[in-house]
């Protein structure tokens, strides 16, 4: 037995976020993770395959439509390799987001019940997107391979980059709608929206490039998914990324990590309540 | 010895919202916010000022109608909620089971429910496998390890979910009407498996409305009234006390009396030990009726009868008593009492008949099913019982023997 354990339960705690309790409580991030993973591929003939076909079929469908239909340029890669790096790190960004933002209400039962830091479940519900992220990630892999693609070496700096960058812009937006979601249960039509419309307003099917409209330029990069998608293809296309839309991106996505845990830690203890 | 739990002037508010549809919607907010109109909200109290403390390996039971505040209290101190005001010193690990099962997913099989659910409790990876076994034993459900939970029975679930949660070794353990559920042979292994629980010297606090498991396994025990603390103390008097709180006026009164008949019978009423008129009672408290009538004229052969009448309003024992043998007024009213002694009726509720006649010609006065009265149980033997199994109205003291 451990020796004694001496705690204050107060009515409302100043500290932003207890790193030693999230540290105690590390293995729940990996049976709240290990139990997602489980459930979502439970019953279905396929099973894993679906994290690998779900972006395969959509490759297949933009390539036919705006590569081959439209024609709509691709930095110098072929067109199925320049979607799919796109959509590898937009669907780890949109399921994310999606899951991260309805699993606070989807766990309510547990939350009115059992303490443990709440953080854990958004974060858990993204670190499942990861893992769709990995299984899709290696087929990326075969892909490359396919086309004979060639990768440049600073693929070890950016690729991790990027995947960091998506995580923390993931998590903070993820974190901020999933506890306004307990609260206004009107967020859970708001969701698929905005995933729709930040789609479009990240370079995933066309190029930055394309777009010659300035303003449209600078709103595009206040979504951190902008710098996310650019910095991932840097060393396959070689082209350098505009810095200064880059920066302001790389800022968007910060501030909406601080906001949103910010905002999330305030109403935490709350959510019994309200759940 | 310091106290594990110290419970200082917890409070704890919550905000009634006068809003048609009963939950807040982002429109309401923002229509509000435009109107500069408040919400119409109403502060209500679910806990106010509520202070204890709890030594090591106590067993405290708490208890209080629905809506007193007792799951609040459970609430704040496993952490799901902040309480408004107030403080609470823990010198232990909590774990609470204010509902076993919570986590469970029908998708995941037996197996996986142990872990994911033994996690959520607190119980560390190695922990779980090391105690894994035993898990499944006490469980009973070996064969459906490997099945998804929703094929399992809700008894089968009910019994891993507990399983999972007697096997948690925190130093202070919070249950909430866990035992509500199960069949007879599982309550009795779940309340043996408590009772070592508190053996071992890991502190209890107990929420029930089973007063008969609340003093089998608390020494001490608080009742809660609209947020506050009624009263706190040794069990069997905090629950003889609850049993008080919430008696109603069951005396029996005629309003016009016959003053033809030659004995009328005036009122009827219950009274407990202490002569203090109650319709509730706990088992080994003795009851007291008594009935108070007039005589105009003193016949020979008179008797007065009390029966009890069960709560299907069968009669079940009576009490006669001839009343020559007393010396009655006629200018006044009589009364005269019988005691039921204590542990003759077993906890539920009963009626009175009462007469007075002459035996098989003619009764003079009679009343049936009046002066209802509740009995609960205070730790009677038959507690394993206790809204299980209904083991008859009356308590008898029988031999057993072993023959050779």
């Amino acid at each position: 037995m451990t020796e004694p354990i001496e705690y204050r339960i107060e009515s409302t705690s100043l500290k932003l976020f207890d790193v030693q309790e999230l540290w105690r409580y590390r293995e729940l991030f990996y049976f709240f993770t290990w139990r997602d993973i489980k459930i979502k591929y439970k019953q279905t003939v396929l099973g894993f395959l679906w994290a690998i076909l779900q972006p395969l079929l959509m490759m297949v469908i933009f390539t036919l439509f705006f590569g081959k239909a439209l024609n709509i340029p691709s930095q110098n890669l072929p067109y199925p390799v320049y979607v799919f790096s796109g959509l590898l790190v937009w669907n780890l960004f949109s399921t994310g987001l999606t899951s991260a933002s309805n699993s606070m209400v989807n766990n309510a039962l547990i939350i009115k019940k059992i303490y443990f830091p709440r953080l854990i479940i958004p974060v858990s519900s993204i670190l499942v997107a990861l893992f769709d992220f990995l299984m899709a990630f290696i087929l990326f892999g075969g892909i490359l391979l396919v086309y004979r693609q060639p990768v440049s070496w600073q693929l070890i700096i950016y690729w991790p980059l990027a995947l960091l960058l998506c995580v923390v812009g993931t998590l903070g937006l993820g974190s901020w709608l999933s506890a306004l979601n307990v609260k206004y249960r009107d967020f859970r039509y708001v969701i698929p929206f905005l995933v729709q419309v930040l789609f479009f307003l990240t370079p995933v099917i066309y190029p930055v490039s394309m777009l010659t409209n300035v303003y449209l330029k600078y709103t595009l990069a206040l979504s951190p998914m902008l710098a996310v998608v650019e910095l991932f293809r840097f060393p396959l296309t070689g082209i350098a990324p505009d810095w200064g839309l880059l920066s302001i991106s790389l800022t968007s996505g910060t501030v909406l990590l601080l906001v949103g845990i910010i905002y999330f830690k305030r109403t935490e203890d709350f959510f019994a309540d309200l759940a | 010895m310091k106290p594990i739990l110290e419970i200082q002037n917890i409070s704890k508010k919550f905000r009634i919202q006068h809003i048609p549809g009963g939950y807040l919607s982002l429109r309401e907010r923002l229509a509000g916010a435009l109107k500069f109109q408040p919400n119409a909200v109403e502060d209500f109290w679910a806990l106010k000022d509520v202070s204890f403390s709890v030594q090591p390996g106590e067993s405290i039971g708490i208890i209080g109608r629905n809506g007193a505040g007792k799951s609040t209290l459970l609430k704040i101190l496993s952490k799901i909620t902040p309480p408004t005001s107030g403080t609470i010193i823990s010198r232990g690990r909590v774990a609470s089971l204010l509902e076993v099962g919570t986590g469970f997913h029908p998708e995941l099989t037996g197996r996986e429910n142990i872990f994911f659910n033994g996690s959520l409790l607190g119980m560390k990876r190695r922990e779980i496998e090391s105690k894994f076994d035993v898990i499944v034993d006490f469980s009973g459900v070996e064969k459906f390890l490997d099945t998804p939970l929703k094929h399992f029975s809700s008894g089968m679930q009910l019994r891993l979910a507990f399983a999972v949660a007697a096997f948690l070794e925190p130093e202070i353990l919070i249950i909430d009407e866990v035992l509500a559920v199960g069949d007879a042979e599982f309550q009795k292994k779940c309340l043996g498996k408590m009772e070592d629980v508190s053996k071992s010297g890991r502190t209890i606090l107990f929420v029930s409305h089973q007063m008969g498991l609340v003093s089998q396994l608390c020494q001490r025990t608080v009742l809660l009234e609209r947020g506050q603390i009624n009263q706190l103390g040794i069990t069997s008097d905090v629950i003889k006390h609850y049993s008080m709180l919430y008696a109603s006026d069951n005396t029996f009164k005629m309003e016009q009396l016959d003053h033809r008949k030659v004995y009328a019978i005036s009122r009827i009423r219950s009274l407990n030990g202490a002569g203090i008129p109650t319709s509730t009672f706990t088992h080994d408290e003795k009851i007291v009726v008594e009935i108070q009538f007039s005589a105009r004229q003193i016949l020979y052969n008179t008797h007065l009868m009390m029966s009890v009448n069960n709560k299907s309003g069968h009669r079940m024992f009576s009490s006669d008593t001839s009343l020559n043998n007393y010396s009655l007024k006629t200018n006044d009213e009589n009364v005269i009492s019988v005691t039921i002694p204590h542990n003759t009726l077993t906890p539920g509720s009963y009626s009175f008949f009462v007469a007075i006649h002459c035996p098989n010609t003619t009764s003079y006065d009679v009343y049936d099913l009046v002066c209802p009265i509740t009995v609960y149980d205070n730790g009677s033997d038959f507690i394993q019982y206790e809204n299980r199994w209904f083991y008859g109205d009356v308590f008898v003291k029988c031999q057993w023997s072993l023959e050779s």
